[in-house]
């Protein structure tokens, strides 16, 4: 096909010019998949239909997984740990989806708006970087340095700050919900820049005669931020809510480093609780059913979130 | 511009000069100084990491976690490198982070010119499937993975994280690539095809360049990412001497002669190569991943 493509350059006649999308068809398009599919076949789907069987094994580990049937999808129902996870997801939702958002449009908007045509560009640009940083650090370093900001007795820093309030020292990760609620303002502070970014990043999209044009017709700047703004970074805000929600359900770092998911099973995640089985229990099987769970919640989210962008996209393609 | 300068103030365009800053009003200051304390709290903690890195022990015991140190001491920063061995740790992450980052930018590319430009049947359908790579939690795969590995003797071995990522980065990027490539004009592929370019080459002339900003911002994110990430490598990389950085800092967490500097200089450690990382790429990256390659 290439080969003829090449050697047809001279001869075709221009009214029938060789395009290789209509002439060869998409068939020879297949090939360059394969590389990627192959990987994604042996790293990702054969594991997952083996984790899937898994759920319905008991196994240590060692020796081969014992056929059980439905008993852990029995246990799971009634097991109130793994309920415990599923309710701190939500709170996890809470402070890397819906905070995060709504906080990170207002900061692009005053970055981009304010303090980039204000004050120029750099105090932008480096603002921006300021509020990206945490985003750049491994999880695992930003829950050790929480770990010790909220250490327990007057020398960690929190404490010794709130000490000048005559605020007693506290043990944070010790009780709940203190312990959630640190987790959560981590996660906040951890995730805040990555939609800073993005969405400045499409700020820069929107055209400024749009503005003038709405402005015109007497529209005020949060009339023109909602209905210009707002549609032509919808895409962005899209994809930052679908992958913060993900990383939300699926989140196991700060929780493995800062609470190990206590005091007492309060802070446990599912992703935590799944590690758990398989490496500190020894339930695989178990381990497995959750990790299953997660998946299909993961799932489920995805393409509700897909089935709302297509639904909108197709509506604005009709207003349009 | 000056449009949206106008948008800012609420005023008629017509009264602001043209382009350049425009008159500050206190509203603008208040506004400026509400994102500088934010940005103040988002920093706070590496302000806190920085000093106490530097403080002694009994420095850190009288003074606090607040102050600036009063002697610079350099203990906990020699301590934590040598328990470490930490150029070891930072060049796993290295050697782990830039091959993946690499490989998965060169898969994504494949992936997405075969979906984006190619318009291959039940594309979305694949593209989904891929994407499924990088949305599933890591747990779901976790354990065959561990087995699997341990089976074919790449457990505690890098390339077993390599390998890995590599699925996981290049799921992403086939699903951002296929959609910048699905956008891309048809009239310069057309050009190409009637100068007589195939479709490899195509790929390398035409798609490969004009995308190269994208391409760029996906290979910085993959590295940091994969930098960054935690449990498949806590999970795999069982001897030290393959650890990346975050499981080496973490797993030193269990330490009991880890005093409350060390750990302080351990974080400061974990950071700096990314800050490095961030400094030098810091345009790329604020191009933005939505970066269109084609306008």
């Amino acid at each position: 096909m290439s080969r003829a493509t090449t050697t047809g350059r001279t001869k075709l006649p221009p009214e029938q010019p060789s395009i290789p999308q209509r002439s060869g068809g998409t068939g020879a398009y297949w090939l360059y998949l394969l590389p990627g599919f192959v990987l994604l076949l042996v790293i990702v789907i054969v594991p997952l239909v083996w984790n899937l069987y898994l759920t319905f094994t008991k196994w240590r580990g060692v020796r081969s997984p014992e056929f059980i049937g439905l008993e852990n999808w029995q246990k799971i129902l009634t097991d109130s740990d793994f309920w415990t996870s599923f309710t701190n997801s939500v709170w996890m939702i809470l402070a890397m989806v819906v905070v995060p958002t709504i906080v990170g449009l207002i900061v692009a908007a005053l970055l981009f708006d304010v303090v980039g045509r204000k004050f120029g560009g750099k105090v932008g640009s480096f603002l921006r970087a300021t509020y990206y940083l945490p985003q750049i650090l491994p999880i695992a370093v930003a829950g050790i340095v929480i770990g010790w900001i909220v250490r327990p007795g007057g020398d960690g820093a929190l404490n010794q700050i709130l000490g000048w309030f005559g605020v007693p020292p506290y043990d944070w990760l010790g009780q709940m919900p203190s312990a959630l609620i640190v987790l959560m303002v981590v996660m906040v502070w951890v995730q805040l820049g990555y939609p800073v970014v993005v969405f400045m990043a499409a700020l820069q999209r929107v055209d400024p005669e749009l503005y003038e044009a709405a402005e015109l017709d007497g529209a005020n700047w949060f009339q023109r931020f909602s209905a210009i703004t707002m549609s032509i970074i919808r895409p962005e805000i899209f994809v930052v809510t679908l992958t913060c929600t993900i990383a939300a359900l699926k989140v196991f770092g700060p929780v493995y480093i800062i609470t190990r998911g206590g005091p007492a099973g309060a802070t446990l995640v599912p992703a935590y609780y799944a590690y758990q089985e398989f490496f500190t229990k020894r339930n695989v099987g178990y381990g497995a059913t959750i990790a299953t769970v997660l998946t299909i919640v993961v799932v489920i989210v995805s393409i509700i979130f897909i089935r709302v962008q297509n639904s909108l996209e197709r509506k604005e393609r009709a207003g349009l | 511009m000056n449009a949206t300068t106008a948008i800012v103030t609420g005023k008629p365009a017509k009264t602001r000069p043209r382009g350049g800053m425009t008159k500050k009003r206190p509203i603008d200051w208040l506004l400026l100084a509400l994102i500088v304390v934010g940005a103040l709290l988002v920093i706070a903690p590496f302000y806190l990491v920085l000093v106490n890195s530097f403080k002694s022990p009994v420095d850190y015991a009288t003074s606090g976690p607040l102050a600036f140190p009063e002697t610079l001491d350099f203990g906990g920063i020699t301590k934590f490198w040598e328990r470490v061995n930490f150029p070891e740790k930072v060049w796993n992450s290295i050697f782990i982070a830039g091959i993946v980052s690499v490989l998965a930018v060169l898969i994504s590319m494949l992936n997405a010119f075969a979906i984006g430009i190619g318009r291959i049947r039940g594309r979305s359908w694949i593209v989904l499937l891929f994407l499924m790579a990088n949305l599933l939690p890591q747990e779901a795969l976790l354990y065959p993975l561990y087995y699997m590995f341990k089976e074919v003797g790449l457990y505690d071995s890098v390339w077993s994280v390599i390998i890995v990522f590599t699925v996981v980065q290049a799921a992403f990027g086939t699903y951002l690539l296929s959609s910048v490539y699905g956008t891309f004009p048809k009239e310069v592929l057309e050009a190409a095809s009637l100068d007589g370019a195939s479709r490899w080459q195509i790929l390398w002339r035409v798609i490969f360049p004009i995308s190269r900003p994208t391409l760029s911002v996906l290979l910085i994110f993959f590295f940091i990412w994969t930098w960054n990430e935690f449990l498949i490598p806590l999970t795999f990389l069982a001897s030290n001497a393959n650890q990346t950085v975050p499981v080496a800092i973490s797993v030193l967490q269990g330490d009991r002669l880890m005093d409350v500097t060390t750990t302080s200089a351990s974080a400061l450690l974990g950071i700096i190569p990314t800050l490095i990382f961030f400094l030098i790429f810091q345009r790329t990256l604020t191009r933005g991943i939505t970066a269109g390659a084609v306008k």
